[in-house]
């Protein structure tokens, strides 16, 4: 019998068009595209089922809903939970409306979640920093008071520092799907709402180390890796093991001759591929325990890098875009030959930036 | 005169029981549906009417019922939704502690066009008592043949449930009440899907307000055309509005659509105008939801014209000179009442009562309320106000419920209209937060 295919889809992103199965949604396909269109998802999880629609970093303007019906929608939409239509225009990057809600939704989120990176263990692997770097401001509007807990132990393993969370439900979610025994969730309500176990209970079950992989911030750290290094030096290895419990494939992080942490794997939007058992992240740490794969692929772009490689291969795009975003040509009487500093050409960021090659009015 | 539907013999006494309701021609509604009436029929006369959903969006009851799907094998639900909790707005209460058997007789005929063998009325927590003459009326509808299995002997099953919600303002939105319903926290689900197609446990689900439900009896009495026939354009029908505020006459009144807002205001029917000696100064006509007006544009629309108690009149302009009808909670503030002080109060209802799911509404409500209360207090700064439109403009339209507007509309209309009283909070600290106080132009205090 011959195979039927579903037809595809296509849609255009930021003026990329990409053809996907029906069902897809429009954060999925901007994925296929890649990075540079890929809506920032603080909230989505693709493998914890329901996760998504709450952060709101992923809104996106959808221009003209489908080819049958091109009218656009009313609103922003949750870009992780919006299936695409055949013939759908959606506005990501290029939406002066989108960054402009982004930047609110990156405020909203930085009003309560310290800006304490240099002590945090998440710094370099914190998508609310990535987030806050791409579409935050250098100041705050802010100036009530914020909201702070106490650290929390809540199992032998796990420590949760609430004052840093951002109600991502990733947590809630991972416990609800993959362990037996949940007894953690969100209490209260508003800005009041907290991560809290039922009265006084302890995490306790085997695959409860996975809540630490899918914060998003350092709300929920490893209490067998806190404050023993910083991401950038350490070495990503990826290693597997014969586990019973889980399918034992990790990623290893060695600080020098030492392997300091042991994670899930990761794929490049941050999402474990495969959840991994407590015995794995917490009670294997020597490299007798695995057979090594060799180096994880980190992007270079990726604070992990750094380090690592040689300086000239490391291409920050987004420092060019703002670079190049910021610029604006001097007008004066001055001579700048006489200056110490160099004037850029325009023509430099005509790729990033067309309006750059405009005159100024 | 204006129409009696909901309200005519409210004031019967003993109304509330099956027997003096059954006298008043109560229940002939539902004889009239299951004997003589297909559900689409009945589904068509309501589409016909053009009853719009008294909750506050206005959606068309008609059409959202026929939204409904209908996959073989499995149930359909009805819920009432009866957690009425918006400040302002009382007019569900007032229906279901008076006449109970209206919106039962309701439920029964919506329940029956729907297709639906289980319904449920979801009343807010805190009305205890409401729910046990619901309770007691629906126990006596049940012994007369009206609920139960085979209604009338007609084969068609139906139990209906009275659950007390939580208290929690946020279960008043239909998915939110869902969850809760279910069992679960009251938090909005995502839409898509939308209830019609996967609500309560996952099957196809109605939800719609106590009022829009008790208009079911009329219309299957009299036809849609009749009741389309009453009120004004798209607005058809009659509404009850809960007025409260600085009038004389507090209360729920039942009005035809399209009655002009001075009119309802000022008439000895209705508010019997605002109380001795003051002056009208600002009116939230749907309840604290919607943006305030000032007073001139409260009663005119922009182009002159006399605002109506309608659907398109009252959103006339959109909300740079109108606002909603809304739930029909008409708030009326004379000269005395301090706006920065109401706008922080509302504001700090909608922060106390966000479910704290999405970010926008989770953080934006709060930050608003502290601003606000900082400016009634007298520490606010000059880009205060900037800032409170600004942190609005972020949250309004970027949240997964409509709470996040709720919260926003206010703040920002109150500003748009009212931008000179805030001012004043913040060029002049002392005096605002002196006991009493009231920005009144040149002369700025009481």
């Amino acid at each position: 019998m011959e195979d039927v295919k579903p037809q595809l889809l296509k849609v255009t992103i930021d003026g990329i068009e990409v053809e996907v199965e029906p069902g897809t949604t429009i954060l999925q396909a901007a994925r296929k595209i890649g990075p540079a269109v890929a809506p920032p998802a603080m909230c989505y999880y693709q493998p914890l089922k329901g996760s998504g629609g709450k952060c709101r970093a992923c809104l996106v303007r959808v221009a003209a809903g489908s080819a049958k019906d091109p009218r656009p929608m009313p609103k922003l939409v949750a870009s992780c939970l919006t299936a695409v239509q055949d013939g759908m225009i959606v506005e990501n990057e290029t939406s002066p409306q989108v960054i402009d809600a982004r930047n609110g939704i990156v405020e909203f989120l930085l009003l309560n979640h310290p800006l304490d990176c240099p002590v945090c263990d998440q710094a370099g692997e914190c998508d609310l920093q990535n987030f806050a770097f791409d579409h935050g401001k250098a100041t705050t509007r802010y100036e009530e008071d914020r909201r702070t807990f106490e650290k929390r132990d809540i199992g032998p393993y796990i420590q949760l520092h609430m004052t840093r969370c951002i109600l991502c439900y990733r947590c809630v979610y991972t416990a609800d799907q993959i362990t037996n025994k949940r007894v953690h969730g969100v209490m209260n309500r508003g800005d009041a709402s907290e991560i809290s176990t039922y009265i006084e209970k302890a995490i306790d079950n085997d695959f409860s180390g996975n809540v630490i992989d899918v914060c998003p911030v350092g709300a929920l750290t490893d209490k067998t890796y806190r404050f023993k290094n910083r991401v950038w030096f350490t070495k990503p290895v990826d290693a597997h093991r014969d586990c019973p419990t889980c399918s034992g494939k990790v990623t290893l992080w060695y600080r020098g001759e030492d392997v300091i942490r042991v994670t899930a794997r990761k794929n490049e939007w941050n999402e474990v591929t495969e959840f991994i058992c407590n015995t794995c992240r917490f009670d294997t740490k020597k490299t007798s325990d695995w057979t090594i794969e060799g180096p994880t692929k980190i992007s270079r772009s990726s604070v992990i890098s750094a380090n690592k490689y040689r300086a000239d291969t490391i291409k920050p795009s987004f420092g060019e875009r703002l670079a190049a975003a910021d610029y604006k040509p001097i007008h004066d009487e001055r001579d700048t030959s006489q200056l110490s500093i160099q004037q850029l050409p325009a023509e430099r960021f005509a790729k990033v930036l067309p309006s750059a090659l405009e005159p100024e009015v | 005169m204006a129409t009696k539907i909901l309200t005519e013999h409210i004031n019967v006494p003993g109304i509330e029981t099956f027997d003096v309701y059954r006298k008043q021609g109560g229940y002939t509604a539902v004889e009239k549906a299951i004997k003589t009436m297909t559900p689409e029929a009945i589904v068509e006369e309501v589409k016909k009417a053009g009853v719009r959903g008294r909750g506050g969006a206005g959606f068309p009851m008609g059409m959202k019922w026929s939204f409904l799907a209908k996959p073989e094998g499995i149930p359909r639900y009805l819920v009432c939704n009866a957690d009425e909790s918006e400040p302002g707005t009382f007019k569900d209460h007032y229906l279901m502690k008076n006449i109970p058997h209206l919106l039962i007789e309701g439920m029964i005929i919506s329940s029956f066009a729907l297709g639906a063998n289980k319904s449920f009325i979801y009343v807010r927590g805190e009305l205890m008592y409401v729910i046990h003459i619901l309770e007691k009326a629906i126990a006596e509808a049940k012994a007369k043949g009206f609920l139960g299995k085979n209604i009338l002997g007609s084969g068609y099953d139906l139990e209906l449930v009275v659950q007390p919600g939580g208290g929690a303002y946020i279960c008043g939105e239909e998915t939110a009440l869902l969850e809760s319903l279910e069992g679960k926290r009251g938090n909005p689900r995502n839409k898509p899907p939308f209830p019609a197609v996967k609500g309560l446990y996952q099957s196809p689900t109605v939800v719609n307000n106590v009022e829009s439900i008790a208009t079911t009896s009329w219309i299957v009495n009299h036809g849609g055309d009749a009741y389309a026939a009453i009120g004004i354009g798209r607005s058809t029908g009659t509404k009850l509005i809960s007025a409260s505020g600085h009038i004389n006459k507090p209360g729920v009144y039942e009005i035809d659509l399209g009655v002009p807002v001075e009119d309802f205001i000022y008439a000895d029917e209705w508010c019997g105008g605002i109380r001795p000696g003051h002056k009208f100064k600002a009116l939230v006509a749907g309840g604290s939801s919607v943006p305030i007006l000032p007073a001139n544009l409260a009663l005119t629309l922009a182009n002159g014209e006399k605002r109506l108690m309608s659907y398109e009149s009252l959103s006339d302009g959109g909300f740079a000179t109108g606002t909603m009808l809304g739930s029909g909670g008409f708030i009326v503030f004379d000269e005395t009442s301090c706006i920065v002080r109401n706008t922080w109060n509302f504001s700090r209802f909608y922060h106390h009562e966000s479910c704290g799911q999405c970010s926008p509404c989770r953080e934006g409500t709060g930050w608003m309320e502290k601003v606000l209360h900082r400016i009634e207090y007298g520490h606010g700064h000059q880009q205060d106000i900037d800032l409170l439109v600004d942190v609005a403009k972020k949250i309004e339209g970027n949240t997964i419920c409509p709470l996040g507007d709720a919260a926003a509309w206010p703040v920002a209309s109150a500003i748009r209209h009212f931008r000179e009283e805030f001012q004043w909070h913040i060029d002049h600290p002392t005096e605002a937060t002196q006991p009493g106080a009231v920005y009144r132009g040149e002369m700025a205090l009481v």
